[in-house]
């Protein structure tokens, strides 16, 4: 099989579990009570009933649910996913302008992960038991405890508020400028901690157990130096472990932006989504989740190709 | 002055459970161009004396004292980065089981080529080349497409061809061989023998052939050494072996020594096993189980005796009581050689 066919029979593939994503928070919506129009109501109490129940119609708010997402439903498959209700927005429109923010996030998240957890992960394998090891098991199993927001309010107490060097406030430069990385540092790290203890543990245990098999005596007996010996024949092999657990940390980084963009007023889909939440912005919800559904399918299919890269034996198969 | 000479090794492993002497004292040389065969029960030492030789073996393992010369370089006082233009260069190695031994994530072909460009500075091109050259060499069909297949397109068989190509890569004095036909069916087996057998004196290259089967020394090998519970108990010529043994142990081993192509319980007829290397029974360490043991047995460790000059000169020597005469009643064995072996040694010796 071709890689091009791989590739699309995997993005079909992922259809029903999407469809079964927004059928869910289609449901849990509607099982939680209040829609946008209370919260509406709610914050602006002088609106008279008969114009709560307008607006509803207007939305299409009174019909069945079933109704309602077959409506929706509708507008997905030609490329429509409704309107923000209390700004009159496209959702596409809000979700591309904050998408960006997001994968700024998550790639720092997951460069500052991988440049940690690699090198880490080899040292602590080939030094096993050693001091260098308990230290780097220690800092790991930190990494994985501390809850997100608390890891993002101590950094930011520490390294913004006490030493001022880095700046709190959201972002007011673009993207793409150089500066915005002094704004990306504490909230990346901060997303890409807990991956980077998850992977450098993995990373640990796959090489310390390639580390034994007989090919790595067979390396050694040719006379390749010690350093070929790690970093040509047992890294490839440990990192095929490694990328079967990447997506499942893609995933966790994913839901740790909503915490951390949360936390450090970061304008990306995670903050959007608890404001949505807040005011039952359904549209607005479906769009993200279905969204982060389709990001982590691809971040799957994207681990799956670097596994048949490096895997021989898996390549095959395809 | 011997290729490869190898006093007093001694090598331990500091186990939870104590101290594991595995190698114990072990002397023995090998010429260049030689073929010798080291036989001996599972857990004799013969895997750790052959990783000792290119100085691998790893923590919790030690070697403790000794020397290992090759052309009277001792090994064991180079630097790593001088045993390393050994290993490989010098000194090839065999592994028992060729499917775990290549890495299944390179080409075959690399796994060849990237000892050759490390040890003799060739280009990627040349490299390339002459590992064709060798997959070719080693029998495999058309090698210049193989080269660049993975490990598991290969059979078992072409596997540890492909081994074997490796480790006569660089073309070395001594090949280490550790049991290098176990993993394959008899067919296969007696192909890599002579496979191996026709490379060596192609090459001049001196063999070390590590075997639980006494049937493959009698085919193969010019001297053998028996191993027990980490000692060499008895080194001969391999007719005198075959036709005049002088241990005990290895009158044990040819009483159940397996015909070609038979899978039955090799070397399991000597009764009881081999003794718990942490705590070494005092005296011989093969009385537990010795026919003759006397009680100077228990009490007695009994030295490497030379018994007798072979025919060309290497000699005959044993480790048993019987030679310093110790002994009270002696060893009463006869040797009864059997057609179908004699006729193999003989085919050796008329060559
Ligand atoms: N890494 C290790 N840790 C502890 N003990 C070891 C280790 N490697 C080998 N030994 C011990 O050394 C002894 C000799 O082992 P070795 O592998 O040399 O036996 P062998 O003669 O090659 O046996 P086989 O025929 O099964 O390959 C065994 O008793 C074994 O328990
Ligand atoms: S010394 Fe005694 S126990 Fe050891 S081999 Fe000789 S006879 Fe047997
Ligand atoms: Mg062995």
């Amino acid at each position: 099989m071709s890689l091009q066919k791989f590739i699309l029979k995997r993005i079909l593939a992922s259809v029903p579990v999407l469809f079964g994503v927004s059928v869910v928070t289609f449901a849990l919506m509607h099982i939680t009570p209040g829609d946008i129009v209370d919260q509406l109501v709610a914050a602006n109490p002088n609106v008279p009933s008969h114009e709560a129940a307008r607006l509803r119609r207007e939305f299409g708010l009174d019909q069945p649910v079933w109704v309602q997402y077959l409506d929706w439903m509708q507008g997905v498959l030609t490329g429509d996913f409704g309107e923000v209700y209390s700004s009159s927005r496209d959702v596409s429109a809000v979700v591309l302008a904050r998408l960006p923010e997001t994968i700024a996030l998550g790639l720092f998240g997951w460069v500052f992960a991988i440049l940690i957890a690699i090198p880490g992960g080899i040292y602590a394998a080939v030094n096993k038991d050693q001091l260098g090891d308990t230290v780097s098991r220690f800092v790991a199993l930190s990494g994985i405890s501390i809850p997100n927001f608390w890891l993002g309010l101590m950094l930011m107490a520490v390294f913004a508020v006490q030493l001022d060097w880095f700046p709190t406030l959201d972002p007011q430069t673009s993207l793409l400028s150089p500066s915005m990385l002094w704004w990306l540092i504490l909230p990346g790290v901060t997303i890409g901690t807990a991956a980077a203890a998850n992977m450098m543990r993995i990373m640990r245990t796959s090489m310390a157990e390639e580390l034994n098999k007989e090919y790595v005596t067979a390396a050694r007996a040719k006379g390749l130096p010690e350093r070929t010996v790690i970093l040509k024949h047992v890294l490839r092999n440990s990192l095929i472990s490694v990328t079967t657990v990447a997506a499942f940390l893609t995933a966790s980084i994913v839901a740790g932006s909503v915490v951390v963009e949360t936390v450090f007023g970061w304008p990306g889909l995670g903050r959007e989504l608890i404001d949505a939440v807040h005011l039952r912005e359904i549209n607005l919800i479906l769009a993200i989740t279905l969204f982060t559904g389709f990001f982590i399918v691809l971040a799957n299919l994207l681990a799956d190709i670097v596994y048949a890269l490096l895997d021989p034996r898996i390549r095959d198969e395809y | 002055m011997a290729l490869l000479e190898v006093n007093d090794l001694t090598v331990s492993f500091y186990t939870q459970e104590g101290v594991v002497t595995a190698v114990d004292n072990l002397s023995y040389t090998i010429e260049r161009g030689e073929k010798f065969g080291v036989v001996g029960e599972s857990g004799a030492g013969k895997s750790v004396t052959a990783l000792s030789l290119l100085r691998l073996i790893e923590s919790p393992g030690e070697i403790e004292s000794g020397e290992i010369l090759l052309d009277g370089d001792n090994l064991l006082e180079m630097t790593t980065e001088e045993i390393r233009q050994i290993r490989g260069n010098r000194i090839g190695m065999i592994f028992q089981d060729a499917q775990t031994a290549l890495n299944p994530v390179y080409t075959v072909g690399e796994q060849i080529s990237e000892a050759i460009r490390h040890h003799l500075e060739y280009d990627s091109e040349d490299a390339r080349e002459r590992s064709i050259e060798l997959l070719d060499q080693v029998g495999i069909p058309d090698a210049e497409n193989r080269y660049s297949d993975y490990p598991h397109e290969f059979s078992g068989g072409m596997q540890q061809r492909a081994v074997i190509a490796m480790a006569l890569s660089c073309d070395p004095d001594v090949l280490i061989a550790d049991e290098p036909t176990t993993a394959l069916d008899v067919t296969t087996e007696a192909k890599i023998l002579s496979l191996l057998e026709e490379l060596t004196d192609e090459f001049d290259t001196a063999i070390q052939l590590i075997t639980h089967d006494l049937g493959v020394v009698a085919e193969l090998c010019d001297r053998v050494m028996v191993m027990y519970a980490g000692q060499a108990v008895e080194k001969a010529p391999v007719e005198e072996l075959y036709y005049d043994p002088k241990h005990p142990y290895t009158v044990g081993l040819m009483s159940s020594i397996p015909r070609v192509g038979d899978d039955s319980d090799r070397l399991r007829t000597i009764p009881g096993a081999m003794p718990d290397l942490i705590d070494t029974p005092p005296g011989c360490s093969f009385h537990p189980r010795c026919p003759y043991a006397e009680e100077a047995c228990t009490r007695t460790e009994p030295g490497m005796i030379t018994t007798g000059d072979g025919a060309n000169g290497s000699q005959q020597s044993a480790r048993c009581l019987e030679y310093t005469n110790d002994l009270q009643h002696g060893l009463g064995f006869d040797v009864t050689i059997d057609d179908d072996l004699s006729e193999r040694v003989r085919g050796e010796q008329h060559e």
